[in-house]
């Protein structure tokens, strides 16, 4: 038992790279619930200002999950595609996650706009600032993920399913997917509850 | 040299040798982990929404449905099983949520305290 395992090589750096990227995403997971945190510390502080139950609306974010999830799954499929190798296929479960997200993110800067606009700025209250910096860093992951996303097409495109192609893709997967993860629960604790 | 039969990457549903094959099987795993996530989602907007449990209860009970579709996306899109040779992965993943788990009830319970205990005073913050 311990004698086969002391025997064995070490992983591949396949496992290895992936490894250390999830070690990477959990420490990310603790900065954002730090930032949770704080949002939920400083939700009651609305200042006299608008509250959530006053500026949300439920079916932009409703539409928004929807597309995350949407787009979760696509990144699934595409994950397929690239086990049997089919660059096609990739592109074009790449390209469909590529949509889903930026929609998501369309919809996202819109809010803030019209929220911005309605005079619920980051600077109203502390409540406003916390909401800004949870959904907003949530936000600038997701752009980070797509322009990512991009370059990774573009690095299939032109260097085929290399090793490095490869590593990268997969943790391109994993970032994305706990992307949908962090925002369950951003969606359930800012927005459900703090419309109620 | 390399030994990949004791460990697999988050995010890989099956063993290297397999891989190639299992895309129906893959497929399967992806469109349950679609349909369970959504039905939670949709769950937890309607009990947001409408007035079916009771109101102080409705945090917790979306607190239960966002945990429960965290694990969802964890098992089947992530593929984190609690086979051996995801050990080290689930082990990494408890340490994540222990210091998570730390810092957010940590947090609350020193603020709650400090805004219970500290006499309002002018330049005092007072988190009501």
């Amino acid at each position: 038992m311990d004698g086969v395992a002391a025997l064995a090589g070490s992983a591949s750096k396949r496992i290895i790279v992936g490894y250390g990227f999830w070690l990477f995403l959990l420490s990310d997971i603790v900065m954002f619930s730090a930032i949770f945190a704080t949002y939920s510390v400083l939700a009651p502080a609305t200042a006299g200002g608008p509250t959530g139950a006053q500026l949300f609306h439920l079916n932009t974010v409703a539409v928004e999950t929807a597309c995350l999830l949407l787009s979760t799954f696509t990144c699934g499929l595409m994950q397929l595609a690239i086990n049997v190798g089919d660059p096609s296929r990739t592109c074009r479960h790449g390209a469909l996650t590529f949509l889903l997200g930026a929609v998501f993110l369309g919809l996202e800067i819109r809010e803030f706009i019209g929220m911005a606009a309605e005079g619920a700025t980051p600077e109203r209250s502390a409540f406003l600032s916390g909401f800004y910096t949870l959904v907003g860093c949530h936000g600038l992951h997701v752009g980070i993920g797509l322009f990512w996303l991009a370059v990774m097409m573009a690095q299939v495109r032109t260097k085929g399913f290399s090793v490095f192609v490869h590593h990268r893709l997969v943790c391109f997967s994993l970032f994305w997917h706990t992307l949908d993860i962090i925002w369950v629960a951003l969606f359930s604790i800012v927005y459900l509850m703090g419309s109620r | 040299m390399e030994d990949d039969s004791s460990d697999r990457t988050p995010g890989d549903e099956t063993p290297p040798e397999t891989r190639r094959e299992g895309s129906a099987a893959g497929l399967r795993t992806y469109l349950t982990g679609l349909a369970l996530a959504g039905t939670l989602t949709a769950v937890s907007f309607w009990v947001a929404g409408s007035s079916i449990l009771w109101q102080p209860g409705v945090a917790v009970g979306l607190a239960v449905l966002a945990i429960t579709q965290m694990g969802v996306h964890l098992v089947f899109f992530l593929h984190i099983t609690t086979g051996p040779d995801n050990t080290n992965n689930v082990l990494a993943l408890a340490f994540g949520i222990l210091i998570v788990g730390l810092i957010v009830v940590g947090s609350l319970w020193i603020m709650a305290h400090l805004a219970a205990n500290v006499m309002p005073a002018a330049g005092v913050i007072i988190l009501r």
